[in-house]
């Protein structure tokens, strides 16, 4: 099968206008008989239900959680980007656009990052009509601030809680649409696989997580809204329920998986304590607006950070990146702090930590407040003060956090942090209209590969969320579904409902019957253990081999040694767990297979074999400037389809941030 | 900071299905690290009882970063436990020291049924939502987001109540069950935000009804609520709450 991203005809900055000028449309009463089935209710899918819901469709919503607003987009710290340009500093869709075509390290398509930019001035509108109570000025309009990766103020943001509010929004709007009768929402469900006729997607297996029973859902059409992959690693920012399994059996059903390897190790996140670490917090990258990073001059040195004068210090971010400093993109921030450390300069007991610091700002502050105030030549004890004050306003939640979480004050000694495994740009390859390769079957949100190319902007992430459910599926789908009207909802006695039924049945009996000795969470350590060794920051030839070998022994070792206590029919959250580490261990394999096919570096993907004389990511144009797109083709058997990326505007160098 | 080891006596509500009649179980965890988490403790007994081909300890949980509200627990008489403006995931081992005994219940409220061990229902919080808790605008509809100028303290007072994360940890504190607090901070943040002003008497009416219904308590003012909650949701919304109230009570006639 050939890739066709269906992308539309003509100048780049009127696709999307045109598309929707074009494209068919499903009038009120077809729509009325119409079924959409939508899993995940985070930014994506709780978005695009409401949306769906509202124009009339009859939507089922899924979630695994107690409640939709439980999805993990809920803990989106620090922003939401959109080319608003109300701070008058130059900014425009095609410089929000550049950014990220630029920032994804030219891995992107740039027809969807260009509707992207274009679409996302409406949703900061949509949200603040629901009522989100973004940061304000005192005039009464809305505030921005920096991110990485851009040089303008486009960011805007609810104190470090940007996405609680944007997913409460998009939560209320679903439960509105719940309360009309639009939308049933199914709560405490797990999709387990997709039911395919004549080779379109037409609903779903899902297990009730309470009963443990199996239920069969029709839809003209299924959304995958289930967010991306990176608990892959064990460790990560992620919450501990998210997951690959829907992602995974769309895969296991035809839908392509595009650059499995595009991993975002995010820069500042509280470092490992311990081998009991469950999950790794992140501290938002807009600390990066304020704080400053560095590490000692000399090696091992152990004296505490804030007894380590000026001029022994190393601000490396700075001294490397004099043009963006303290704000240059995620992969670059990550693999600098790396560097540090592998070369012996790392802070803390583990030495695997840089300091994230902040007395500067609060001195710079002080002394701003205290000339507000008509303070003249305050003293030092007042400055602090003052500039404490601003900054708890600013960052007061993260810094309680790392308090919490570290039992170390911030405000009076500097943050360690190191990167952690954070966001997945891979996901199912989905064409312009975010379409899989399965008919009727669609991706939004993390779920799909499309906008971020090999490395994604800080607060990107909800844009693309909202962007794709509020404003990109609501058009696109009708265009299938037009041709769809004379389908009849089709009865779930089936025999392909009963077939996949039968399937996920069986499966889940086979994991209990096991009855090995070793728990489901010790196979997920191990697996994150591998991934994050040999398929993490830094990645080479030998170690993805090894990998691969190893991934495959410990799958092998799971499904004949692995012990799930309990019954198949009721609630039973260590089977809950086992049924997603058994994908994570499939997908391990391929995100190793896809890390060792791609031999140049570009953004997070990181060989070692290919880098500039100075070390930066190096990537190679000519043999892949392509989307990796692979098929599974039999058991842990993948063939590798490309879509070769045509740049007709930006113009793909080498990424500087000097 | 000093970490350290220590061994605990837990004593664990289980209960194996909503109808099962529950009861407490004992256990003992050892060289507990002062660095874990609370859950990361209960990680460490799961994996201990799985091992001893006991049944695992079911518990909600997902971000483990005090945002999504997931986590619950009574622990030793309080959700989520000693530390203040905390949730359960938050909650260090730090806070306890070696030899100490632990309580933990589930959430005990009528509109908050157990469904198994320590997991509740909370589904009613949504059903209260789904009765007023929103503002109606299909997509597509709004108008520029700085058209309409909103003050920087109604601004920032929305946020503070927008904050509340749903957990539920207001009701299990109340002696009532009570769950005004976590209806007076949406009643308030939409209040708050002139978008809010065209549905305000339709919310608030609708909403305590839909409250009143699903078998919450009535607010007798002890303020348990806001000393429990895990982001300091101030009562000041449950002022304004019945302020709402009144107020549309009065012109609805």
């Amino acid at each position: 099968m050939s890739l066709d991203a269906k992308i539309p005809q003509g100048n780049m900055s009127e696709k999307w206008s045109a598309y929707k000028g074009n494209v068919k449309l499903v009038n009120p009463a077809n729509k009325r008989k119409i079924e959409i089935v939508v899993i995940g209710t985070g930014l994506a899918g709780a978005s695009a239900a409401a949306s769906l819901g509202e124009l009339g469709y009859k939507v089922k919503a899924f979630c695994f959680q107690d409640s939709p607003r439980r999805a993990h987009s809920i803990a989106a710290q620090g922003g939401i980007n959109a080319a608003k340009n109300y701070q008058n500093d130059g900014d425009s869709v095609y410089r929000l656009f550049y950014d990220t075509v630029k920032g994804g390290d030219y891995r992107a398509r740039e027809a969807n990052v260009y509707r992207l930019a274009e679409v996302s001035a409406a949703i900061i509108d949509q949200c603040v009509a629901q009522g989100v109570p973004f940061a304000r000025e005192y005039g009464g309009l809305l505030s921005n601030r920096s991110f990485g990766g851009t040089q303008v103020q486009r960011t805007f943001y609810a104190a470090g809680q940007t996405g609680q509010q944007l997913l409460l929004g998009a939560y209320s709007a679903l439960e509105r649409q719940v309360a009309l009768g639009n939308v049933t929402m199914y709560s405490r469900h797990e999709m387990l696989d997709i039911v395919k006729i004549d080779g379109k997607a037409r609903g779903i297996i899902a297990r009730n997580l309470v009963s443990g029973k199996l239920e069969r859902h029709f839809g003209h059409a299924v959304l995958l809204c289930s967010g991306g992959y990176g608990n892959v690693f064990y460790l990560s920012t992620n919450a501990m329920g998210s997951n690959v399994t829907a992602a995974w059996k769309a895969h296991r059903n035809g839908a392509y998986f595009g650059n499995p390897c595009f991993t975002q190790i995010h820069p500042t996140c509280i470092p490992v304590s311990g081998d009991h670490q469950s999950k790794l917090t992140l501290m938002s990258e807009s600390l990066r607006n304020d704080g400053r990073i560095w590490v000692p001059k000399a090696k091992n040195d152990n004296r505490k950070g804030k007894d380590i004068p000026e001029d022994e210090r190393d601000y490396y971010l700075e001294r490397r990146y004099p043009a963006f400093g303290n704000l240059v993109p995620r992969d670059v921030a990550s693999r600098a702090a790396k560097e540090r450390c592998d070369a012996g300069y790392g802070v803390g007991t583990t030495k695997m930590a840089v300091y994230l610091d902040f007395a500067d700002a609060i001195k710079r502050y002080g002394k701003i407040e205290a000339g507000k105030n008509g303070i003249i030549n305050a003293d030092q004890d007042t400055i602090i003060r003052l500039g404490k004050d601003v900054v708890k306003e600013k960052y007061g939640n993260l810094f309680d956090m790392y308090e919490k979480i570290t039992g170390e004050n911030p405000y009076e000694t500097p943050m360690r942090i190191y990167p952690a495994v954070h966001y997945t740009m891979g996901g199912l390859w989905v064409d312009y209209e975010l379409q899989t390769t399965v008919p009727g079957l669609y991706a939004l949100g993390e779920a799909n590969f499309s906008d971020h190319g090999a490395n994604r902007l800080g607060a990107s992430a909800l844009m693309q969320g909202l962007a794709d459910g509020y404003f990109v599926i609501p058009y696109t789908i009708g265009n299938y579904l037009s041709n769809e009207i004379a389908t009849a909802s089709i009865p779930v006695s089936h025999p392909a409902f009963e077939a996949a039924e039968k399937s996920v049945q069986d499966r889940l009996n086979h994991l209990i019957q096991i009855n090995g000795t070793e728990s489901v969470e010790s196979y997920h350590k191990k697996l994150g253990k591998i991934m994050w060794d040999k398929c993490g920051m830094a990645r080479n030839e030998q170690g993805l081999r090894e990998a691969i070998a190893e991934i495959r022994a410990l799958r092998e070792s799971f499904w004949s040694n692995v012990k799930i206590p309990g019954r198949v029919d009721e609630m039973n959250n260590e089977l809950d767990k086992a049924g997603r580490v058994a994908d994570f261990l499939e997908l391990g394999e391929l995100m190793c297979m896809d890390a060792l096919d791609r031999k140049e570096s570009c953004g997070g993907h990181f060989r070692e074999e290919s880098q500039t004389p100075d070390g930066e990511a190096q990537r190679d144009d000519e043999n892949y400037s392509y989307v990796a797109a692979w098929e599974l083709t039999g058991n842990n058997q993948w063939t590798l389809h490309k879509e070769k990326l045509q740049f007709e505007i930006v113009k793909p160098t080498q990424r500087s941030y000097k | 900071m000093e970490h350290y080891n220590m061994n605990l006596t837990l004593k664990i509500w289980r209960q194996a299905n909503s109808g099962a009649k529950g009861s407490f179980e004992t256990y003992q965890v050892k060289d507990i690290s002062s660095e874990m988490s609370f859950l990361e403790m209960f990680d460490v007994l799961n994996e201990q009882l799985i091992a001893e081909n006991k049944e695992p300890i079911a518990f909600d949980h997902d971000c483990r970063e005090g945002i999504c509200g997931m986590c619950s627990m009574y622990i030793n008489g309080q959700p989520h436990g000693p530390w203040k403006q905390n949730t359960t995931c938050q909650l260090h081992m730090r806070a306890f020291k070696d030899g100490d005994t632990i309580v933990v219940e589930p959430w005990r409220s009528r509109a908050f049924p157990v469904i198994k061990d320590l997991v509740v229902d909370r589904t009613a919080f949504d059903r209260i939502i789904q009765a007023g808790g929103y503002i109606s605008v299909d997509t597509g509809n709004a108008q520029d987001a700085n058209a309409l100028p909103v003050p920087k303290k109604d601004a920032d007072n929305a946020f503070l109540a927008a904050a509340c994360i749903g957990c539920g940890a207001c009701v299990a504190a109340c002696k009532n069950g009570s769950a005004m607090l976590f209806v007076g901070a949406k009643v308030s943040q939409l209040a708050l935000l002139p978008q809010g002003k065209p549905e305000r008497e339709t919310r608030v009416l609708n909403m305590v009804a839909q409250m009143d219904k699903e078998g919450f308590g009535n607010c007798t003012n002890t303020y348990a609520c806001e000393a429990e909650c895990p982001k300091g949701i101030s009562v000041a919304n449950i002022a304004r709450l019945n302020l709402e109230y009144i107020h549309a009570g009065l012109n609805s006639e």
